[in-house]
Order: structure tokens, then C-alpha cells, then sequence
């Protein structure tokens, strides 16, 4: 038998793959295809304070092994949220987390404070990240005195796990890592999209209405794992690994990088059953190895 | 219930701009709407890293199958129609709401245009079965090659046809057809490229009947997760893919 449970602060996951916010809606959405109770967790929909109605269409565009959005946070508000999504969710057999959006400290911190009061819900990532919203999001995750600001306003307001997940178009990701766990994280997720762009050559034109957009999907792999490897070696906290995740061997090269949990994102989009098949290809893994804990992956890059 | 499963193609009729398969399944197939489509995976091209959305052009429980009408437009639908007899796909189905059933006694027209008179031979079927309506489809394209399997929908329904270069049927667009002044029509479904949509929606609205249409924005999940096919409707943003793709016209800001 392998031990795949990962202990992070307050937070235990039945195994290390989780879905990543903005691919897995509620979970609900995914319930004819995948058993939820066979993954560590899922991070639902960016929750914003109020209602947002998002970026007009277009807001997707395919790019060679990924594709660009622009989708804007598009959610009905965390109190929606709390009233009408909260009580069909709240018994998953699995973590679900609740991803946290907001364009300025206040509305961050009402946020997440009313999440803190859903017994069910026992962490929150927190989306300093965004690459499509206008002030806000990304803002304030580029800078380290940006994290720093956010991410100890909403320490002070949220009393369980806290997950920071990082923009990749930094300069340098070890020191905005280090800045999140410095201001209190007790993880950081890494990476969300990469900032891009599309045109359309025939009528010259932009292929997203925001004429930017995120990057994901398999294209960004390489760019995560260096990320992910990077911070894992600067900080202290766990770190969760996402982009470009799409099989069992992909979630492994993030352990060995140094992630302690890994979400899947965009691949969700691909094969819809893709989060509890990497679960599973994860212990299949670990029993071809004869590796006993899957916390002993954990880093386990061979230099 | 949705499925994601692999089917093989039994049969395969290509025509200059488009292929219709006939994909066989091992497992029974589950309950399909008229209206509703499947995400086909597409293997081997370099922008086809997402499944393609595609309507659901008949279907046989009996011998579990489902049949593809494709347009080749790009890379991935030119890959799709490419395919070999015996080649395998892989199918996440039945997606969306498909279109609404008419009450039995509602007189009735089907108008699709291009491609997009493909999810109408099965939804005109099931409304056979089910209400015993009789069914007229109004079908236009460019020209006499966009309009195939006539015989399909002949076997079905009364068929009226346009053309914009007047190959086949009445010259025109659909609207334009004759039997706009003649039929006594309550409700119609429509399906085609947005300008014929539009036009058929203006129509409905100026003789204020009742219309639904089916649309085909871009797409990536196709379950309603990502949020990218949205449709700015009366309700706000709403996904084609799980709201839709069929809308009542008095939903939309057209």
C-alpha cells in the first residue's frame, strides 16, 4: 500500500492532485466523469466580492498544445456563492477550496472573511494572479510589496489555510514567494496563466476581446516546472504545482521539482476524466518504484 | 448523463466540403436530445489541442451509433473529416439542452443553413416520434453542393430550399423563400451561420413567432466550466455550451 496523504498546514489531502480554479467549475460539472472522492481537492471558480459579469466574447483563442484566455473572473459574487453553490458542494468527499479574487485590499479581505465562516470550506487560494482583469489581480502579484500588502490583509481576516497562487510574469518567482510566505501564505501555488496574445492574420484582427489574454495548457509545462523548482527551493512553505499538468508523469516531474501537491487545469478541458486518472497513474507510479509515501517525491530531484 | 467514450467510424460519405461519419459505440448510448452535440477529440494537428464542439446529426440506439455532419473549416474539422473508415474517436456527450419539443398541434419549420442543417434531421425526428408533428425544413446554402443528404431530411419532412446562385431550390436566402407568405408557421428552430440566424430571427420577430436558435460559439470545455463560449444574454453572460446552445430568440439582445 502507498501512503498518498499529504499533510499540509491544516489542510490534509487524500492525495496530491487537486483541479485547478477556472477549469473544474463547482466540481458539479465534472460529477458524470470523474468520482470527486478520488481527488485531493478541488479549487472552484474565482469568487470575487461582488458580482462580476467578466470580459465580453471572444475569450478563448487555440494556440499550438494550449489556448489563451481572457475570461475576466466572470462569477455571481461570494455571497451567491455562500447562499447557493456553498450548500450543494460542501459535501464532497473531497477539500473544497475556494478561489479568492478581488481589484483592491478591502474587497480581498470582506472575501475571504465570509468564506473563513463556511465550516466545510478549510482553505482558500488566494488569486493575486489574474492576468485579465483591470486593477487588480495580477497588480498586485507582480511586485513584492504588492503580495506583501494583500497577503497580510487577508492573514489577519482568514484563520485557516492560506494559498497564494502566483503570476509567472514576474521577473523573479523565488522573490515573490518568498514575499508570500514572508507576509503569512501557508503555501503558494504556481503558475497561473502566462500572459499572451493571438491575432488573426486574414482580418487583422485580435482573436480575444481584451486583446490579451492567459496562457495554459501543455505549452506552459516547462516554463511551471523551472517556476515551481525555483520557488520550492526558496521558501520554507509547501508549494503547489500547476501548468500544463495533463498526466500521472507530468504530476510526478512537479513533486520531484519540489511541489508537495499539483493542481490540473486546462487538461481537464482535453479529457474530462483526467484528474482521478492521474491520482491513480500517481500510485501506479510510486508501486513501479516501489516508492512507500508519496512524500518522498517530494523534491526528490536527482541533481 | 454525460459520457466521455471511444467510437469507431463504421461508414464514412465525403462530399468537396464536408464528410458525414457514422461513429459506433461499444456501450449503449445514453438518452440524446435534438439539438444537443458532442466534443470530438482530434489527434495529430498542431492547433488542435482543444476537442471540437459538433451537433448531432442522427442517431440509431439500436445499433449505437451517432452521426457527424462536418464542415471542413480549419485545421481540425479538416483532420476530422480526413479520417479512415475503422479509425477510432473519442466522443464527451450529449452536451447542452438541445431544442425545446413542440406541442402537437404547433405548426412547425425547421430552417438551417450550410452546416447547419445538420442537428436537424435528428431533432425533426425525435418531434416525429414524439408529438407527430408534421415537419417542413427550410434549407439554404451557397450553392447546390452545401446541401446534402436531401434525401435524409425528404424521408422525414417536406423539404423547401434556397440558394444564393440559385443551383438548387429558389434563388436566395431563406428568408426570402416563398412559403414565408403562404405557410402558417407558430414556431421555428434555426440553425445556420450568424447572418442567416439573424435574418430568420428579424422575421420572427416582425410576424412574432415564437423562434429558437442554436449557436456555435467558440468553445473549450463544453460543460460549462471555463466560461468561454459566453452569449450576452437578458440574464447576463450565459454559456452556449450547458445554457444553450439553443436559445429561445427572446433571450438573446439580437
Amino acid at each position: 500500500m502507498v501512503n498518498t496523504e499529504i499533510k499540509l498546514k491544516g489542510l490534509t489531502l487524500k492525495n496530491p492532485v487537486m483541479t485547478a480554479s477556472g477549469t473544474f467549475g463547482y466540481g458539479e460539472e465534472y460529477a458524470d466523469f470523474v468520482n470527486l472522492a478520488e481527488l485531493g481537492g478541488i479549487v472552484v471558480k474565482g469568487t470575487t466580492l461582488h458580482h462580476r459579469e467578466g470580459n465580453p466574447y471572444p475569450r478563448m483563442a487555440e494556440t499550438p498544445m494550449g489556448m489563451l484566455n481572457c475570461v475576466g473572473l466572470q462569477n455571481k459574487g461570494v455571497d451567491y456563492f455562500i447562499e447557493t453553490i456553498y450548500p450543494r458542494i460542501k459535501d464532497f468527499d473531497t477539500n473544497v477550496i475556494v478561489n479568492v479574487s478581488g481589484s483592491n485590499i478591502d474587497d480581498y479581505v470582506a472575501a475571504a472573511s465570509k468564506i473563513d465562516a463556511l465550516e466545510n470550506i478549510p482553505a482558500i487560494e488566494l488569486n493575486v494572479s489574474c492576468p485579465n482583469v483591470k486593477q487588480g489581480g495580477m497588480a498586485f502579484g507582480v511586485t513584492c510589496s504588492g503580495i506583501e500588502q494583500v497577503v497580510r490583509a487577508v492573514r489577519d481576516a482568514y484563520h485557516k489555510h492560506l494559498i497564494v497562487k502566483l503570476s509567472p510574469n514576474v521577473t523573479n518567482i523565488a522573490d515573490i514567494a518568498m514575499a508570500a510566505e514572508s507576509a503569512g501564505a501557508d503555501s503558494v501555488s504556481l503558475i497561473n496563466t502566462l500572459l499572451g496574445m493571438a491575432i488573426d492574420a486574414e482580418t487583422r484582427r485580435p482573436m480575444l476581446s481584451m486583446v490579451t489574454g492567459g496562457l495554459s495548457g501543455a505549452c506552459v509545462k516547462p516554463v511551471a516546472l523551472r517556476m515551481v523548482w525555483q520557488a520550492a527551493k526558496a521558501v520554507k512553505i509547501p508549494v503547489i504545482g500547476l501548468g500544463g499538468i495533463s498526466s500521472a508523469t507530468d504530476a510526478i516531474e512537479f513533486l520531484l521539482a519540489g511541489a508537495s501537491a499539483i493542481e490540473i487545469g486546462t487538461a481537464n478541458f482535453i479529457d474530462p476524466a483526467i484528474s482521478a486518472k492521474v491520482a491513480r497513474g500517481i500510485t501506479e507510479y510510486c508501486e513501479r518504484q516501489g516508492v512507500k509515501d508519496v512524500n518522498e517525491l517530494v523534491g526528490g530531484l536527482r541533481l | 448523463m454525460k459520457k466521455i467514450s471511444d467510437f469507431k467510424i463504421i461508414e464514412k460519405q465525403t462530399w468537396l466540403r464536408a464528410a458525414l461519419l457514422r461513429l459506433q459505440c461499444e456501450e449503449r448510448l445514453p438518452e440524446i436530445r435534438g439539438g444537443q452535440f458532442v466534443q470530438v477529440r482530434v489527434d495529430g494537428g498542431q492547433h488542435t489541442y482543444l476537442r471540437r464542439p459538433i451537433s448531432i446529426h442522427d442517431v440509431d440506439f439500436q445499433n449505437n451509433t451517432i452521426d457527424l455532419l462536418i464542415q471542413q473549416k480549419h485545421e481540425g474539422t479538416k483532420i476530422l473529416c480526413s479520417l479512415p473508415v475503422g479509425a477510432m474517436v473519442n466522443l464527451v456527450f450529449p452536451l447542452g439542452n438541445g431544442f425545446t419539443m413542440p406541442e402537437q398541434n404547433d405548426e412547425i419549420l425547421l430552417v438551417g443553413g450550410g452546416i447547419g442543417i445538420a442537428p436537424l434531421l435528428y431533432f425533426a425526428k425525435t418531434i416525429k416520434s414524439n408529438c407527430g408533428n408534421k415537419i417542413s425544413f427550410l434549407l439554404g446554402g451557397r450553392s447546390a453542393d452545401d446541401l446534402m443528404l436531401l434525401e435524409r431530411f425528404r424521408e422525414v419532412g417536406d423539404v423547401f430550399l434556397t440558394t444564393n446562385d440559385g443551383s438548387l431550390g429558389e434563388q436566395g436566402f431563406v428568408t426570402q423563400h416563398s412559403l414565408w407568405n403562404t405557410k402558417k408557421i407558430n414556431k421555428i428552430y434555426a440553425c445556420g451561420p450568424m447572418p442567416m440566424m439573424k435574418a430568420v430571427v428579424k422575421v420572427a420577430k416582425e410576424k412574432d413567432i415564437w423562434c429558437e436558435v442554436s449557436l456555435e460559439n467558440q468553445m473549450a470545455c463544453g460543460i460549462g466550466a471555463c466560461l468561454c463560449c459566453v452569449e450576452n444574454t437578458t440574464e447576463g453572460n450565459l454559456c452556449v455550451c450547458k445554457e444553450g446552445p439553443v436559445f429561445n430568440i427572446n433571450r438573446l439582445l439580437w
